[in-house]
């Protein structure tokens, strides 16, 4: 009698779930979304805002959601990003969307968030709270990309000179990693030098500059992006033969590497992140909020630029911008596929 | 006429508390989901950590002195919490207990060699960064358990960190406000040729000061970590001169001795407060800091219109 009970009840239950599921395919309309990001000081950083600026407006105005407000705190610190998360708790957003200042240190905010009912996503900057979603980017293979390259077009291999980004941060290691990496898998290349450009081009070239007197020939420079540009600089201002440098999707790394095409047909190739990947998880929010089945790791794609493409990338690049995409919902779909 | 005004004393260090009221409000009218247990616990539990570093910055400021180190200090200590402490607790403690021998030790060089303590300090803060990036190269690290379970700790009534600042803040001000050696340690700051005089040793002062500054580093550190749940070389460089600002905005002054610690823990509630405020408010991130320098303008103005009504 009582099990009989039971199952009348567990089969209520049942169906009662499968119409919530249905339900909540529908619509998110009334959902919010907000971003949180945490630096906005160099072109990177701006052509990501402009990109989630362009098309939340649009969504928003379609009635995919009702708002995707973004946040930008103002000197890059966790505790001000924690802080920041934690105000979006109390002003009843639906999903965060996060590039985070930290991987760690922002989790007992995130998961604040995540026990208050709302979702998370990270991108670019991920955080490694269990609770929330990540958009990673594979940024080891980022930088073995270009010893690939390298390889292909130098097989005797020679001197390289390795400019890498901002001290202490992941995205650092993890590119460096990657350039060793390739590096130990090629032993006819070998890195001379190592200087820190911090992802601008004009410490880049002080750098380079710097260390520059110091070293042998230098067949290649291998990069982290906005950095190609400066160290072509300096090469060019030391008066030493323009090694292979690769690029970093720059507009000013691009239009260099164009001129110098035209005029000499230097070859390279630039490699980046497409700061419209705050677009990519701006769908993935809304997926996510639809009720989708979204695995927690997402892989995206770096976008590429090579020697036959580099005309209509660059012309498709503002001045002082990055090269960019901006992702559809179709592209977030295929990602969460993981096609 | 002037005697129905309250004296411009009881003002000035009704200030702080009335910044803060005026704050809160703004926040409940722009937020009412703000004013509940869940909200103010969200708005405000980041504000311990910065309480403490704004104790530790005001005992500098009490004998005549101004600590640039702190944010990095207590990184520094945030990172030994999230490894150490958690992995070989005794260790952990020990290297703390280290932290607050060091910044006594700090002091003591301060007055003996008539260092100017700004370049001191500023030069041990990257002493801290550097060391904090030794323990931990990557961000990363555990907060332990204990810690963690404090922070998150829900009391009945209010939040935590309310009973939590109420009560340092009370014990803070017997000990330097009321207590005969308080009042020493102030006048170390204030006039340190007649307490000398008066038979004190300017030393001792000058490094029990210093040691309770290390001291309340050590708690901003691992509360922060509680709440962060882990760590980052560059986790509290902001604290820095939130610090100084919590103290000033408190009712402080940097010439020493004229010190309220109620006033600087409110003053770090302030700080806090109005980092929320603003982003209610939807401003955006440029003028943000600009927008958090005009409060503290404001509160500053009004102080020394107080002063000037004091003065006539």
């Amino acid at each position: 009698m009582i099990r009989s009970k039971l199952k009348v009840l567990s089969l209520g239950v049942a169906i009662g779930l499968t119409a919530w599921s249905q339900m909540a395919v529908a619509d998110t309309s009334d959902k919010k979304i907000a971003l949180s990001n945490n630096y906005a000081g160099n072109s990177w950083r701006q052509a990501m805002l402009n990109s989630w600026e362009k098309i939340t407006s649009q969504a928003v105005k379609d009635g995919i959601v009702s708002s995707a407000d973004a946040f930008t705190t103002a000197e890059n610190q966790v505790t001000e990003q924690a802080a920041q998360i934690q105000n979006m708790i109390l002003q009843g957003y639906d999903a965060i969307v996060i590039n985070a200042a930290s991987p760690d240190a922002l989790n007992g905010a995130v998961e604040e968030a995540c026990s208050a009912g709302i979702k998370v996503i990270s991108f670019d900057g991920i955080v490694t709270a269990p609770c929330a979603w990540r958009i990673a980017i594979d940024f080891k293979q980022m930088g073995k990309e270009q010893l690939i390259y390298l390889a292909k077009h130098m097989p005797d291999g020679g001197n390289l000179l390795e400019i890498r980004g901002l001290a202490g941060v992941f995205v650092d290691d993890e590119i460096s990693a990657g350039i060793h990496e390739g590096v130990a898998e090629n032993p006819q290349f070998k890195i001379v030098g190592s200087v820190h450009g911090d992802w601008a081009q004009d410490v880049a070239q002080k750098a380079v500059a710097g260390i520059l007197p110091s070293l042998p020939e230098i067949t290649g420079v291998v990069t982290q992006g906005g950095d190609g540009y400066g160290a072509a600089q300096a090469f060019k201002a030391a008066d030493r033969p323009t090694p292979l440098i690769i690029m970093g999707n720059r507009q000013d790394e691009l239009k260099w590497w164009k001129e110098q095409k035209d005029a000499n047909g230097y070859k390279t190739m630039s490699v980046s992140i497409a700061p419209g990947v705050s677009t990519l998880a701006f769908w993935v929010a809304q997926q996510i909020l639809d009720g989708a089945d979204v695995p927690k790791e997402l892989v995206v794609p770096f976008l590429r630029v090579d020697q036959d493409d580099l005309e209509e990338k660059l012309a498709g690049t503002e001045v002082g911008s990055v090269a960019n995409v901006e992702y559809s919902l179709d592209d977030a779909k295929k990602v969460i596929a993981g096609e | 006429m002037s005697t129905f005004l309250p004296s411009p004393r009881l003002l000035r260090s009704l200030l702080p508390a009335f910044s803060l009221t005026v704050i809160l409000i703004a926040i409940f009218y722009l937020q009412p989901r703000a004013m509940s247990y869940f909200g103010l616990n969200l708005l405000l539990n980041l504000a311990l950590p910065i309480a403490f570093a704004t104790l530790a910055q005001m005992c500098v400021i009490t004998v005549n002195d101004l600590d640039l180190g702190i944010g990095a200090f207590v990184g520094f200590v945030a990172c030994v919490g999230a490894t150490w402490l958690n992995e070989a607790p005794l260790l952990g403690a020990a290297v703390l207990l280290l932290c607050i021998l060091a910044y006594a030790a700090l002091g003591a060089l301060i007055h003996l060699r008539n260092l100017p303590s700004i370049v001191v300090t500023l030069g041990m803060s990257f002493f801290w960064l550097g060391l904090a990036l030794l323990v931990l190269p990557t961000p990363g690290g555990k907060a332990p358990d204990w810690v963690r379970a404090a922070m998150t700790f829900k009391a009945p009534g209010l939040p935590a960190t309310i009973y939590a600042s109420a009560l340092v803040a009370f014990v803070v001000h017997l000990a330097l406000m009321r207590s005969s050696y308080g009042t020493v340690l102030r006048g170390v700051g204030g006039n340190p040729r007649s307490v000398a005089r008066a038979g004190w040793s300017i030393l001792k002062a000058k490094m029990t000061m210093y040691a309770l500054a290390g001291f309340f580093g050590v708690l901003s550190g691992i509360s922060l970590i509680g709440l962060t749940t882990s760590a980052d070389a560059n986790i509290a460089l902001r604290y820095t001169l939130l610090s100084i600002a919590g103290v000033i905005l408190g009712g402080g002054e940097f010439v020493g001795g004229r010190i309220s610690p109620v006033g600087a823990v409110l003053g770090a509630m302030t700080l806090t407060l109005a980092g929320s405020f603003l982003s209610f408010l939807k401003i955006s991130p440029d003028w943000q800091i600009g927008a958090q320098g005009a409060i503290l303008i404001i509160v500053l103005a009004l102080r020394v219109v107080i002063n000037r009504t004091g003065a006539k």
